[in-house]
């Protein structure tokens, strides 16, 4: 008999109630268990960074932590950091303005990572961006355009401040 | 006047589904009563199978079958399809989807578990019990032509799969009068695709319905749909191949791959739809790679540094099996001459069968090994003489003047490599100013006096893009006045939503966001061959800004009559068709697309074909050769053997840029990817053929802490060869990367006589160089 | 890649977490997982049983007890770099953290999941050598505590019955006018280390008085320079003194594998153990 429990977890800010198989990853169960497939799976073994979201606030590796182990918390996806309107964040704007993205599979973990970085690190280096995102593989882009649109933000942010 | 968007930086149309989470790619998508697949492959390099017993694995609970090349049956019991015949292949040996009897790399496919998750069946692998006999496994290219060696296949008395030249002018002559004659041998690697989506096949077998349907991961669905359905003995017309969104491809997705044919009979066994994603470590084992190429090269010049002639060999790694024929060395070879004038060339390949996954192109293909060759001989001849790289390059380049010039070599189809159009020389300078290379000496100087190593190093290449025979697009306008436009390439992210829309809105005169793009789906377009070799700006481009300029001209046609004007009057701006003077006289695009799509009874214009619509195969009449020039400056630590690129200039002409913006990221991204080969990526085998870098902590991609950045200027000759004057730019990052990186390092080292002779450069490696070097000057 | 079906438990407690370590014969403990989960998809561990620690109160946290810092064995390696008792008391902690995986990995990643995966090229191993911390432990009978010197027993193999747990880590404080240095080369940022060196230095009345220098990567554990570290005591903190100490870590015993050679290694940690130690010459604090 697979091993199962009942998990509740809030994704995006709407609460899902689900039984699953304790092996399944977090990221396996937002993309075939919610259907939420902006999390993208590209390495299950931690390094690609594409499947990362964010847990409680915190940037993840969804692959790395089993749907279980959220169980009572607070996941962000790709899907959610738009607003309820579909207004797209002004990272995800500044990914489009600056060609931060080709194929588009790293984007999602890309966005999210940033994301939780650029609140915790509003005014960062262009050494402080390379490094923030050296846990996400991008294959298409050469990592210019994300590293410019996450620049083009953080100064954007500072001048609101 | 139309707006003009050829030239616009426009951002891409595909982004904000991309950016919000709404990619749509094959692991995406899902369908009632799926099933989920696993493959169970070889754990040793070469092998013989005795047995299979698949009845531990049935007897798990959720496994639906577990299929082998037994199961399959006499019908479907040979092997792959050869995509690309050619006489000079001696052993043409490709795969059978399941492994018969012998399993030649680790990796091979060998059977297949269905299931009713992705989890049960890796479940049901660990309970296939199959019976391997060993055999010995041949790995090193530079000794598998030995008596005793190994042999790849059991059943062959050679590993040379076949050997092929590039020969042209007088060589002996060349050498004969030449002032010096100096020689190089290295080795080149070039790792694997490693796209951030690994491949992945969903097969649909509806015999009463649809017939077959494979959504893959692909670069060239048409390729796949021709390759499966002959495979199959069935007609083209029962095979759909869809490539939806595809996260990288990068060349090992161009091809046709055993997974493809196993899903599809899979599906067809099961009468239900088979899913099957490849996880990271079966990219590493089963995705084809490009790997190793030795090179023995001698160069001819005169005293000033003019080369004269190049002559060697080279030892072409092939892999276990030869699916894609002799593509990538042949690739290798065209590009010899690179940016120069060089008279006379004669260099020969040795095509290497070893027990090691099947090779393919990866991200410009041989180019970057034949560009490499021919810039380290220039490199060679630069520094035994002791004039500047810069300047040997100046007195060596086919000048602005001899273009069209003719090199001697040959394209892919047998043609000859013609250069169309371009100013090398100039495009140096260009880079040579970016990079602030003139005034390198001084930073050089500087750095020194505080203990730290700096180097330059600068390489130019070309590129021969644009491959025929053509893509086509197709423009219809429907009657909302919407502009419907399918071609049959297939992106990767290259953007060609934007870019075609953009030509289309051009000449027809829509807004970009009133067409539907469709694309990659062979039940759509009638043909297309596939995004490769930089190909699909030159040959698609062409096609749609035709398509969409004679649905204009049908369009204005029709207009004229209706609004009773002259066609010289009208304009066509935002899908509206104006007189010009008479801004009350209009008629829409829709409205007119109706008139040629009557209901039952009503008649067309008399003089119209039905539907506002147009297909177009123009292309590009041969292929546009891009052109670039490439300063790389690093720093090397001589401590630790690191290598940091603290700077990287581009200066590059791809003819006319559609969206430079696009460009840029092509450009910037084949850099990163070049820098990768030059510094990073390994895909290491042990003696018996075990693949030891099997993760993305041992197999190092490029992450952006190590990537510099990339500063790029552009210079536009438009190609003669299509009606845009475009080139392709999807490779010309890559291709000259490597070259000027370890140029770079090897001027860096200069007091210490280091010569590189291998790359990836890694730290331990050099720090030898570096050691060796010491030793040698305090003797 | 996916894991092969295990039973999941997830106490609550330590004593619970001990109570199905002593019931449970293939279990393995799951702390961050950012080495465990890896492997667990790969399937290069396939458990019964996979005991979760993330539930249980009370072995995550940082405590100042003066003379040392309590360190509970779930504490988060973002929470120990974002620790103000630690970033005072113990700088070099979080400027070595710097190099562990990336942030995203340190969100989950503990302190007691290194300790115990004990990567011979990790970071938090090298620390924990360089200071000697103490180690505590929780089996069926109680408490034990172990120094971190008798911690390896061989390559990745922790001194730690399969029925017990480690629960915390105890780091001295050095006092006095020390400096800290914590330098590494690896291929990329965030890559295990191929060889990292850390140093600490107390200098008094211009002359070191105190030091311990660590090396990982080198061997198949985390080593001291204890030569070195006794050569170093009365001299001068200067350019020819580090040169000398980088001469014995050139002789240390290396290891060698698939990519790297042992004559690389102690190439490296000659260069390293160099600049580890100018590098805490460069920031004695005065009072930390």
């Amino acid at each position: 008999m697979a091993d199962t429990r009942d998990i509740e977890m809030t994704v995006n800010g709407e609460s899902h109630a689900a039984n699953v198989e304790t092996r399944t990853s977090l990221g396996d169960f937002l993309r075939h268990g919610l259907g939420l497939t902006g999390t993208h799976m590209g390495c299950e073994h931690g390094v690609c960074g594409a499947c990362t979201v964010m847990v409680d606030g915190e940037a993840v590796r969804s692959c790395l932590m089993l749907a279980v182990q959220a169980n009572g918390h607070e996941v962000t996806t790709v899907e959610g950091l738009a607003e309820d309107d579909g207004t797209m964040s002004a990272l995800q704007e500044a990914f489009w303005k600056h060609h931060g993205l080709q194929c588009g599979f790293c984007t999602p973990g890309m966005l999210t990572s940033l994301t939780a970085f650029l609140r915790d690190n509003p005014d960062p280096s262009e050494r402080d961006v390379r490094e923030a995102i050296s846990g996400n593989i991008c294959r298409c882009t050469g990592y210019q355009g994300i590293v410019d649109a996450a620049l083009d933000v953080a100064k954007t942010m500072q001048k609101g401040s | 006047m139309a707006v003009r968007y050829l030239g616009a930086e426009v951002q891409r149309m595909e982004d904000p589904r991309l950016l919000t989470g709404h990619g749509r790619y094959v692991d995406d998508i899902t369908m009632e009563g799926m099933l989920h697949a696993a493959f169970l492959r070889a754990p040793m390099a070469h092998a013989k199978i005795r047995s299979i017993d698949p009845s531990r694995a049935l007897a798990l609970p959720g496994v639906h079958r577990v299929i082998t090349h037994a199961d399959l049956g006499a019908k479907y019991s040979h092997r792959m399809n050869q995509l690309y015949p050619a006489p000079v292949i001696e052993q043409n040996k490709t795969q059978y989807p399941l492994a018969k009897d012998e399993v030649c790399y680790v990796g091979e496919a060998v059977a297949v578990v269905v299931a009713d998750s992705r989890a049960i069946a890796e479940d049901a692998l660990a309970l296939i019990d199959v019976d391997y006999e060993a055999l010995p496994a041949v790995v090193n290219i530079m000794t598998a032509l030995e008596d005793d060696a190994p042999l790849a296949h059991a059943d062959t008395t050679s590993n040379l799969m076949g050997k092929m030249r590039s020969s042209f002018g007088d060589i002996e002559d060349s050498f004969a009068k030449a002032d010096h004659v100096f020689s190089a041998a290295f080795m080149q690697h070039r790792g694997g695709c490693h796209s951030m989506e690994t491949r992945g096949v969903i097969a649909r077998d509806d015999p009463w319905g649809d017939g077959l349907t494979l959504w893959t991961s692909a670069q060239s669905p048409y390729l796949i749909r021709r390759a499966l359905a002959t495979w199959l003995d069935e007609s083209e017309e029962r095979v759909r191949v869809i490539a939806p969104d595809v996260g990288g491809g990068f060349g090992p997705k161009a091809g046709f791959y055993p997974e493809e044919v196993a899903i599809s009979l899979a599906a067809r066994i099961m009468k239900r739809p088979v899913k099957w994603i490849e996880d990271r470590r079966e990219h590493f084992i089963s995705t084809t790679t490009q790997r190793d190429q030795h090179w023995d090269l001698e160069v001819a010049c005169t005293a000033e540094g003019k080369i004269l002639g190049l002559r060697g060999t080279v030892t072409h790694e092939n892999g276990a099996y030869i699916p894609y024929g002799i593509l990538l060395p042949n690739s290798s070879l065209t590009p010899l001459p690179g940016a120069y004038s060089i008279p006379a060339i004669d260099v020969g390949v040795d095509i290497i069968f070893t027990n090691t996954v099947p090779n393919s192109p990866v991200r410009g293909a041989g180019r970057p090994c034949g560009i490499y060759a021919v810039e380290r001989m220039v490199q060679v001849v630069s520094r035994e003489l002791g004039i500047d790289p810069a300047e040997v390059r100046r007195r060596n380049y086919v000048r602005a003047d001899q273009m069209p010039y003719e090199t001697g070599a040959k394209l892919r189809g047998g043609a000859p490599c013609i250069y169309d159009s371009g100013d090398y020389e100039a495009l140096l300078e260009k880079v040579l100013d970016l990079s602030d290379y003139h005034s390198f000496k001084e930073r050089q100087a500087a750095a020194r006096a505080e203990g730290r190593y700096l180097g330059i190093g600068v390489s130019s290449c070309i590129e021969d893009t644009g491959m025929g025979p053509y893509e086509g697009t197709t423009v219809r306008v429907e009657s909302s006045g919407k502009v419907a436009v399918r071609t049959g390439a297939a992106s990767q992210g290259q953007g060609h939503q934007t870019m075609i829309s953009m030509l289309v809105a051009e000449n027809l005169g829509v807004k970009p966001e009133d067409i539907l793009f469709e694309s990659a789906d062979t039940a759509k377009f009638s043909h297309g061959i596939g995004t490769i070799g930089s190909r699909v700006a030159a040959n698609v481009g062409p096609s749609a800004h035709d398509a969409a300029s004679q649905v204009r001209e049908k369009a204005l046609k029709l207009a004229a009559e209706v609004l009773e004007a002259s066609e010289a009057d009208l304009d066509i701006e935002d899908g509206v068709v104006r007189v010009n003077g008479a801004p009350d006289l209009s008629i829409t695009l829709g409205e007119l697309a109706v008139q040629l799509t009557p209901m039952s009874a009503m008649r067309v214009p008399t003089g119209f074909d039905p539907v506002l619509e147009a297909t177009s195969f123009d292309g590009s009449s041969g292929s546009p050769i891009a052109c670039g020039s490439n300063v790389a400056e690093v720093e090397v630590d001589p401590g630790t053997g690191e290598v940091k690129v603290l700077r990287y200039s581009v200066a590059h002409d791809c003819g006319v840029m559609i969206n430079p913006m696009v460009v840029h990221g092509q450009i910037v991204g084949g850099v990163v990817h070049g820098i990768g080969n030059a510094l990073f990526e390994r895909m290491i085998y042990d003696d018996q053929g075990q693949p030891l870098t099997m993760n993305y902590g041992e197999y190092l991609l490029p992450l952006a802490s190590e990537m510099p950045r990339v500063d790029v200027t552009h210079m536009e000759t438009p190609s003669p060869l299509n009606s845009l004057g475009v080139k392709g730019a999807g490779e010309g990052g890559t291709i000259p990367a490597a070259a000027a990186v370890v140029a770079a390092i090897e001027n860096a080292l200069t007091e210490f006589g280091v010569e590189i002779d291998y790359y990836p450069v890694d730290p331990q490696y050099l720090t030898e160089l570096i050691d060796a070097g010491s030793a040698q000057a305090a003797e | 890649m996916k894991p092969a079906p295990f039973t999941y438990h997830d106490p609550t407690t330590a004593d619970e977490a001990v109570a199905l370590l002593a019931t449970h014969e293939d279990a393995k403990i799951l702390a961050g997982g950012q080495s465990l989960m890896p492997m667990l998809n790969m399937r290069f561990v396939v458990p019964d049983d996979v005991i979760d620690l993330n539930r249980i109160d009370g072995i995550a946290g940082i405590r100042d007890a003066g003379e040392s810092i309590e360190i509970g064995a779930m504490t988060r390696q973002r929470d120990l770099m974002r620790d103000d008792v630690i970033a005072t008391k113990a700088p070099i902690i979080p400027a070595a953290l710097h190099w562990v995986g990336h942030f995203q990995t340190r969100n989950r990643g503990t302190i007691g999941g290194s300790l115990c995966h004990l990567d011979p090229a990790a970071e938090l191993p090298c620390l924990m050598a360089l200071y000697d911390a103490e180690l505590t432990v929780q089996g069926p009978d109680g408490a034990r505590k172990i120094p971190f010197a008798e911690w390896p027993l061989a390559y990745m193999i922790p001194s730690i019955g399969p029925d017990e747990l480690l629960t915390g880590v105890s780091v001295p404080h050095w006092g006095g006018n020390t400096g800290h240095g914590f330098v590494e080369f690896s291929r990329r940022h965030g890559d295990f280390a191929i060889v990292a060196a850390a140093a600490l230095l107390t200098v008094d009345a211009g002359k070191i008085t105190r030091a311990a220098i660590s090396i990982g990567g080198a061997d198949v554990r985390p080593i001291r320079l204890t030569e070195a570290e006794t050569a170093l005591v009365g001299a001068t903190p200067d350019a020819g003194t580090f040169k000398a100490a980088a001469e014995i870590a050139r002789g240390i015993e290396a290891m060698s594998d698939a990519y790297v050679s042992s004559a690389y290694r102690q190439r490296l940690a000659a260069t390293l153990v160099e600049r580890a130690l100018a590098a805490a010459a460069s920031n004695l604090n005065g009072s930390a």
